[in-house]
């Protein structure tokens, strides 16, 4: 890219700003634990167990995550079919439910009580025995299957069509189409694939307990929780954090070195123009085990939740108009950010890929440290309880932020390479480029990631559980209550509400930034 | 009068030397071999690349320092010439105000240069409803309402037919010789040179050399061009 | 600008009648301030006499509690702690954060109580639930749990109050056999849960047939749901109990309201709410009595406590213990 011989100051500086922002978010309050903390800490034999343990849960579960997902994503890529746009969008809802619904879903499908226990039942076989390591992995591969197809999807898609016109033309198929155009493009995609979701499972923690089948299935995040509260050892409950964070760190640094694709980019809605699509049933069916693997538990949780949907007390309803305004703030917050840090990213000539990893990091972040952290260093100045709201959505939409990223950067850098010397040429900056070049041509990308953003805030306990007023509830932190005081029949009546307002966000947003075609 | 004085870029294994000077009002060919150097020595003028050493001059004023939108120049690049999201006319308003606030009376303006090119009643076009002769068209107006003293063409038609081609570069002839402004123009087809051009500057082999008549310099070749030419 | 002066008197008004309705601060849990628990009758009861705003601030649960008040040091703006239990009083004990209470009550626990900066409010005992139809023999302790095929849902002693209880339970029970016992158990022990909502939970979805949780659990379901179908095992080893307690904070600017409010905690008023709101049982049994359905309630024959000066040595050694059987 040419060198500029003019000054971009103002860019650089918010995006500088947004970036130490998020390095403060991070590190602020690990510094604050350990300020706090008495003594030096030390990590013993256990501590180390459960960081073998998270690298391997999370390591098995990004790797059949990914493998399972190549097929899929293959599919997905060559068959054009009634409903591939909503599956497609489907793809997008285990990842944004709340861990604790998306368990029941599953246990209602592969639990002792289950629905294929029951079959089984009937057949007079065993019921299946998901604890373990196989369950946390299930729930894993649950989470992030989609995830990982809708990754390498986009990196099918990204093969110009003209190339499978011309080994077409050259009379080569079969395997070989896959040896010359799909093997590379693999090779690009997984490993960074396999690192986005190796890094959401690094933090996993009530989903491995509860599936893990007992202690064996403690994670470093456990372990943290065990510091702080158990043992009210905050040196060790840092310590523990910044070893999460230097796994995290790694995994980073390795999926920066081995690229990752983008999250979305020109349509997902064309097929790839293969011309030998030989076992279309094979297709077919992979297609249909998948759907049913992802929709099942979602059915069952509708299912379980709907007959109370109607009836919940007005205090579920309040609660999800507060978590929808946090939502909204949290997209607004990680929107500004992901696109003032992209648009420095892009500017940067040393130090992007810094910068970038920097964004990932987050998803390395104890939500419990950075949620005591947070209390340590505003409880002088300010009441935290007061600041709960703003600060759940301040934290949501810093955990959303390396998805936000993921989508922008290659946008923003795609417009800068094709229409940055026009706009330059034409003086355009600062506002002006933002409202007349970057951001008409940002609109299916910014819609993707505030969906997302806000879906996923919608979703998320956050911080609050830790500083909550009565009076300011989320709607997550509300099904919580209703379970804690044995009303589980209304708990899942407010998960369905919680799943139906987080894809519906999700979707609002999504549809909203391509509604104009025109591009 | 745009003069390099001294002028040397040079990036990793990449040099390129350019001393001398073009007369207000001239119209210049760029002619040379793929990857010596055209739109390096174009972007030196338009700022996109600072040179390691010497100056360029616009009328004796140092470009420096000066961004490339706020140079006395105006640019057609090969390809991504309009916005596609917005109208022709937005694309057009852009050469009088970047940020399109524009009264009417430029409204008007803008009218006027679109019938100047023909394509009067076109501006709420989108430019993915255009052929490729019209996007070159809006171009071009866009270029004349800019009003700059300078216009730097780098290679806009080399995408049309020869017939549409030689339309535009005598549309752009025409608007030169309205304006007086003064065009420097890549090319890799000498025929486009001896069309509208009076001169041409030769660059290879790391130099940029000093413009010489087109007639003269296509009659005598150099070793260089003849290379070129083949 | 007439409208200046007017606003400027509501401002004036509203700031003295802040200024003289004192704000009392009582952190919690997070399920005793929630709709559905004790915490909006009990502010109404007290606000009525107190002519004060009664102020529940929630914090996770107990454990939580205790690290958020450790957290706040000093300086908390807390001015009454409620919602610690006999597992955790001892640490809190040694905060020194906290003042005697005051309170001189007859209380009606199954245990003598003279602890001078704790006072309870109610107490209940761990037990395991199942369902009476599906369960035709129930064990009647650990021992014949461990042989039997069951399979039981229990919570992690290192995120959970109930999770810690039962290791606390086993230890008291037990002693130096406590690893034993779970190694015995580790194959009824479906899954270790981060709480207790999600271990209830599944028990209801039919995950497991017993599950760790109290002795009036059955009667929430049978009181709120008209539902006789739950049932908690009496063990013949005991069972542990679980005390719940207040403690008044050294540092508050409003003494006498905590007083008043530590006072009015052993009050009928309070105690009245207690059992249906929080489902547990009553440090002061009310003059009324406790509501029809509780006479079901599975009473222990004995009750197992651990001395407070042993329960952080006791804690640690037995997540230990526990930790290594389940770990195999």
């Amino acid at each position: 890219m040419a060198e500029r011989a003019f000054k971009i100051i103002p860019i650089i500086g918010a995006g500088a700003g947004a970036t130490l922002l998020l390095l403060a978010l991070i590190l602020g309050p690990l510094g604050a634990l350990f300020w706090r903390a008495e003594g030096v800490a030390a990590l013993g034999a256990a501590d180390w167990a459960a960081v073998r343990f998270t690298v391997l849960q999370a390591t098995l579960s990004a790797a059949i995550s990914v493998v399972l997902a190549v097929p899929v994503a293959r599919a997905l890529a060559r068959r054009q079919f009634f409903g591939r746009g909503a599956l497609i969008t489907l793809l997008g809802a285990p990842f944004i439910l709340p861990v604790m619904v998306a368990v029941m879903g599953l246990l209602a499908v592969f639990g002792r009580g289950g629905a294929i226990s029951a079959m089984l039942g009937w057949l007079g076989l065993p019921p299946v025995h998901i604890y373990g390591l196989h369950g946390v992995v299930l729930a894993h591969v649950f989470f992030n299957l989609p995830l990982a197809t809708r990754l390498i999807l986009q990196g099918w898609l990204a093969i110009p069509s003209e190339r499978f016109r011309l080994v077409a033309s050259l009379n080569i198929t079969g395997r070989d189409v896959g040896r010359i155009l799909e093997r590379p493009m693999l090779r690009d995609v997984l490993p960074g694939a396999f690192m986005v979701v190796f890094l959401i499972c690094l933090t996993s923690f009530a989903v491995a307990l509860a599936l893990g089948g007992g202690p064996k299935a403690t994670t470093v995040e456990l372990a943290i929780y065990q510091a702080f509260r158990f043992d009210f050892d905050l040196g060790r409950a840092a310590l523990l954090a910044m070893v999460q964070f230097g796994m995290g760190a790694a995994a980073a640094a390795v999926m920066l070195w081995v690229a990752v694709p983008t999250m979305m980019g020109a349509g997902l809605g064309r097929t790839v123009e293969r011309l030998d699509a030989p076992n279309a049933w094979w297709d077919g069916l992979l297609l249909c085990v998948m759907s049913l693997f992802l929709v099942a538990p979602l059915a069952m949780i509708i299912v379980d939740g709907l007959p109370n949907l109607f009836s919940l007390p007005a205090s579920v309803y309040s609660a999800a108009g507060r978590s929808l305004s946090v939502a909204l703030l949290s997209m607004t917050t990680a929107v500004i950010l992901a696109l003032t840090i992209a648009l420095m990213v892009v500017r940067l000539k040393r130090g992007a890929l810094l910068v970038e990893s920097i964004g990932y990091l987050v998803l390395a972040a104890s939500p419990l440290v950075v949620g005591a952290g947070l209390f340590i260093v505003l409880f002088p100045v300010a009441d935290p309880v007061a600041l709960a709201l703003p600060i759940t959505a301040l934290v949501n939409a810093m955990m959303s932020l390396p998805f936000a990223l993921r989508t922008l950067v290659p946008a923003v850098r795609d417009i800068e390479a094709s229409f940055g010397r026009l706009a330059d040429s034409l003086q355009m900056t600062g506002w002006v480029r933002l409202r007349l070049v970057l951001w008409p041509r940002l609109r299916r990308p910014l819609g993707f990631s505030a969906g997302l953003a806000a879906a996923l805030s919608m979703g998320d306990l956050g911080v609050i559980a830790l500083f909550s007023d009565p009076d300011s509830a989320t709607l997550p932190l509300q099904m919580y209550r209703l379970m804690a005081t044995y009303r589980m029949d209304q708990a899942a009546g407010a998960a369905v509400l919680l799943l139906g307002l987080s894809l519906s966000l999700f979707w609002i947003f999504d549809r909203g930034g391509r509604a104009d075609a025109d591009l | 009068m745009l003069t390099f004085e001294g002028v040397g870029y040079t990036q990793d294994a990449f040099s390129l030397q350019a001393d001398f000077t073009v007369p207000i009002g001239a119209r210049v060919a760029v002619i040379g071999p793929s990857g010596g150097g055209k739109s390096t020595l174009l972007n030196l003028v338009t700022g996109f690349l600072t040179p390691t050493q010497g100056r360029v001059l616009w009328a004796g004023f140092d470009l420096a320092g000066t961004a490339p939108g706020a140079r006395p120049i105006s640019i057609l690049f090969q390809d991504n010439n309009l916005f596609p999201h917005l109208t022709v006319a937005q694309n057009v308003g852009l050469g009088l105000r970047a940020d399109l606030r524009l009264t009417e009376a430029q409204r008007q303006q803008i009218e006027t240069v679109l019938a100047r090119v023909d394509l009067a009643g076109l501006g709420a076009r989108k430019p993915a409803a255009l052929s490729g002769g019209q996007m070159s068209r809006v171009a071009l107006a866009r270029m004349l309402l800019q009003a700059k003293p300078l216009v730097l063409l780098d290679e806009p038609f080399s995408a049309l037919g020869p017939a549409l081609r030689d339309e535009m570069l005598d549309l752009v002839a025409d608007l030169m010789t309205e304006t007086g402004a003064t065009l420097l123009m890549v090319s890799h087809n000498p025929e486009d040179a001896k069309r509208i051009t009076q001169s041409v500057v030769l660059v290879g082999d790391g130099v940029a050399h000093a413009p010489v008549e087109t007639g003269e310099i296509f009659a005598n070749p150099p070793a260089a061009l003849r290379a070129y030419l083949g | 600008m007439k409208y200046l002066p007017l606003a400027a008197g509501f401002c004036a008004i509203a700031s003295s009648a802040i200024a003289e309705t004192p704000v009392l601060t009582v952190y919690t849990y997070d399920s005793f301030v929630s709709d559905w628990g004790p915490g909006p009758a009990v502010e109404a009861a007290f606000e009525e006499t107190c002519g004060c705003d009664l102020k529940f601030v929630g914090a996770g649960d107990g454990a939580a509690l205790l690290a958020r008040v450790r957290l706040e040091g000093e300086h908390t703006k807390a001015d009454v702690v409620l919602g610690l239990d006999t597992n955790l009083t001892e640490t809190a004990r040694e905060t020194g954060l906290f003042a005697p209470h005051g309170v001189s009550v007859e209380l009606d626990l199954p245990v003598a109580w003279g602890d001078d900066l704790f006072l309870p409010y109610d107490w209940g005992y761990f037990a395991f639930v199942y369902k009476r139809d599906e369960l035709t023999e129930v064990p009647r302790n650990f021992k014949e749990l461990a042989t039997s095929d069951l399979k039981i849902v229990i919570q992690d002693p290192r995120s959970s109050t109930p999770g810690l209880g039962l290791l606390m339970w086993v230890k008291a029970a037990y002693g130096d056999e406590a690893p034993a016992i779970w190694d015995s158990l580790a194959d009824n022990i479906v899954t270790v849960t981060k709480g207790w909502s999600e271990s209830y939970g599944m028990f209801l979805e039919g995950e497991a047939d017993m599950v760790l949780s109290y002795t009036t659990s059955p009667i929430y379901h049978l009181i709120a749901e008209e539902d006789a179908g739950k049932e908690a095992a009496a063990f013949d080893e005991g069972h542990y109990l679980q005390i719940e307690v207040a403690g008044k904070i050294a540092t508050t600017d409003q003494p006498e309201l905590a007083d008043q409010f530590m006072a009015f905690m052993v009050s009928d008023k309070f105690q009245t709410i207690i059992p249906t709101t929080n489902w547990m049982m009553p440090a002061k049994m009310p003059k009324a009595g406790l509501p029809r359905g509780f006479e079901v309630l599975v009473v222990p024959q004995i009750s197992l406590t651990t001395e407070p000066d042993q329960v952080v040595e006791t804690r640690n050694k037995a997540l230990e213990e526990w930790l290594n059987a389940l770990s195999k």
